[in-house]
């Protein structure tokens, strides 16, 4: 059944008041009146209103300064202007300050009623199109995930149906492509999702300290382990162990992880019990794992016991079409974060952000909106506030070998998420000499980034 | 159904500026000036009607009151500029003293076209709406006026 039409009327003429609202009430709607701008503002958050009739010559606040009031409270509400002196003047700018119509007093009554069957008929359309375009959403959308990409939306339909057996997943994708949230959702997704998930990202650890990470350590298993400490594969039993950038971890850890997989069991760092594992291993790289087995880099057994399931993520400048979506779900989420009230992006930003290449994936695209989001002073994001590096595609005309050389560097330092590690390991230069070019061209980490 | 005599206008309903009558105000009479033992009062006057908000009406009712009121003005066919026409007339007056009673029995406006209760905001809603109340408003009136027989309606 249709939820009742509430309509709040204000008008200082009692005489008005009452009749406008008798007249409504026999039409089937609800109606509150209120003599004044005070009244009106202490009843207006008690309800939904569909309609506001408000009068334009009352004393202390006028409709104009109310209906303004009402639009700060409610952007959309929906006010009609009636007034007894029909001027151009005041009808133009109660129009222009955002009034649904102006009508002058007294009404035809056929006027009056089509205005507010039209009105509600608006309402009732644009209740619709919210409804719908969440239920569309919904279907975009896998957790932390949204896309309308077919590849993708057949990965979020794999995942659904994966994420309910015990198999280990291999999630491949360039950085920013958000495989971690990926395995997030398969978590979320599986029957595991009440126990805890647990991430890894083996690149930003040394093997010894990987190995601890992992495995855990007994007391006094080595000089500084003065206390027992449970590695991540036994905090995540029962649940799921992300092993993020499985790709960089070292030929000896490669060999006791496909020990661990095979055998389902480890024993702590200078322990001797055998503990079972009972948790579902996700693993993720932004490797060409193949060519890292080619070149002696990576074990082909344990490529084989990861990638039981495999999942290739697309990076962002092939699927073009999500840039939008995206935008839109990073600007609702700051939108709360940062307490904003950004509506969009402007033509002009939405086509440089289409035209951008995007190395650093969806990650760098939330980056991008959340340093325009601070920066905008307007409720529409504009061309000025986007600030993207230099793209790949950006020619190196008049430009220095220096020049060339900063730009690169800061680019792969982006795409490996300033892992030094990993960034100098792409470059072919060791990590001093990353450091040092770092310092020599100033090179600055953004915020976020 | 009693019919009585001639009840006064009373002189502040008169809107000079509109060459019009408060129908609020002489509804107010009308029901002061009812017999005590008045279910329903309905009034019928020759003046043209208004309230402040509407430019005119056909007639008004107290909801779930006893007054109602019915304007002729409007409803003849010289006030369009054709010939008299009492079949219509008589259709119209029917039609539009039925749908203020209505509101007295609590009934609101219908959105069913065809319906006595059906809201008329020109002479052509009143001809174009039927006789008699739709299904479901007839139903709300019989609960006001026979509350055991809904029951029997609904089946519950």
């Amino acid at each position: 059944m249709d939820r009742k039409v509430n309509i709040l009327v204000v008008d200082d003429e009692e005489i008005v008041r009452d009749s406008l609202s008798s007249w409504l009430i026999d039409d089937g709607y609800e109606v509150a009146a209120a003599e004044n701008g005070t009244k009106a503002l202490e009843i207006f958050p008690s309800r939904e209103w569909d309609l506001c009739l408000v009068d334009l010559k009352m004393p202390g606040i006028d409709g104009i300064q109310l209906m303004e009031e009402f639009k700060r409270q409610v952007p959309d509400q929906l006010v009609i202007i009636m007034t007894a002196f029909a001027t151009v003047d005041t009808a133009v700018k109660a129009m222009k300050e955002g009034a649904y119509d102006y009508m002058v007093k007294p009404f035809n009554p056929e006027d009056l009623s089509i205005t507010i069957r039209k009105i509600i008929e608006h309402q009732k359309l644009v209740r619709e199109n919210i409804f719908l375009r969440k239920e569309l959403k919904k279907q975009y959308r896998l957790h932390d995930m949204i896309s309308k990409n077919h590849k993708i939306l057949e990965i979020f339909d794999l995942v659904r149906t994966v994420a309910k057996s015990n198999s280990t997943v291999l999630i491949q994708g360039e950085s920013g492509t958000g495989k971690e949230l990926l395995a997030r959702a398969i978590h979320e997704e599986s029957l595991r999702r009440e126990a805890p998930f647990i991430s890894v990202s083996c690149a930003s650890l040394t093997e010894t300290l990987l190995e601890s990470e992992l495995f855990g350590y007994e007391k006094g298993a080595f000089t500084g382990a003065d206390s027992l400490k449970r590695g991540k594969l036994e905090l995540a039993q029962d649940g799921t162990l992300f092993l993020d950038e499985i790709g960089d971890i070292s030929l000896k850890l490669q060999m006791d992880l496909l020990r661990v997989l095979e055998q389902k069991e480890f024993r702590r760092v200078g322990g001797s019990g055998l503990i079972t594992i009972t948790s579902r291993i996700l693993a993720a790289t932004n490797r060409d794992l193949k060519k890292a087995i080619e070149e002696g880099k990576f074990r082909n057994d344990l490529f084989y016991r990861l990638n039981v399931i495999s999942i290739h993520l697309p990076p962002l400048r092939e699927r073009k079409e999500d840039v939008p979506l995206l935008v839109e779900h990073f600007i609702d989420r700051f939108n709360i974060e940062m307490d904003k009230k950004v509506e969009g992006v402007s033509d002009g930003a939405m086509r440089v952000l289409m035209e951008h290449d995007w190395p650093g994936n969806a990650r760098e695209l939330r980056n991008v909106i959340e340093r325009a989001m601070v920066v905008a002073k307007d409720t529409r994001i504009s061309e000025a506030d986007i600030s993207l590096p230099a793209s790949r595609k950006e020619g190196t005309n008049g430009k220095s070998l220096g020049d060339i050389e900063k730009d690169h560097i800061l680019r792969i330092l982006v795409e490996n998420r300033w892992n030094i590690i990993r960034s100098a390991q792409v470059l072919g230069i060791d990590r001093v000499t990353l450091y040092n070019k770092i310092k020599k061209y100033e090179l600055k980490k953004e915020v976020g980034a | 159904m009693k019919t009585a005599g001639d009840v006064p206008i009373p002189d502040h309903s008169f809107e000079a500026e509109r060459n019009q009558y408060h129908s609020t105000k002489i509804l107010k009479e009308l029901v002061r000036g009812a017999p005590p033992d008045s279910l329903k009062v309905l009034g019928v006057i020759e003046k043209d009607l208004c309230i402040p908000i509407l430019t005119f009406v056909y007639g008004e009712a107290q909801l779930n009151g006893i007054g109602a009121l019915v304007s002729l003005a409007r409803l003849r066919q010289e006030f369009y500029g054709a010939q008299p026409d009492d079949d219509i007339f008589r259709e119209r007056l029917h039609k539009e003293a039925l749908h203020e009673l209505g509101h007295t029995f609590g009934l609101i406006h219908c959105s069913l076209v065809e319906c006595l209760m059906y809201l008329s905001n020109t002479i052509l809603d009143v001809d174009r709406k039927g006789r008699a109340f739709c299904r479901h408003c007839q139903r709300a009136l019989n609960s006001k006026i026979e509350p055991g027989r809904v029951s029997k309606w609904t089946g519950r």
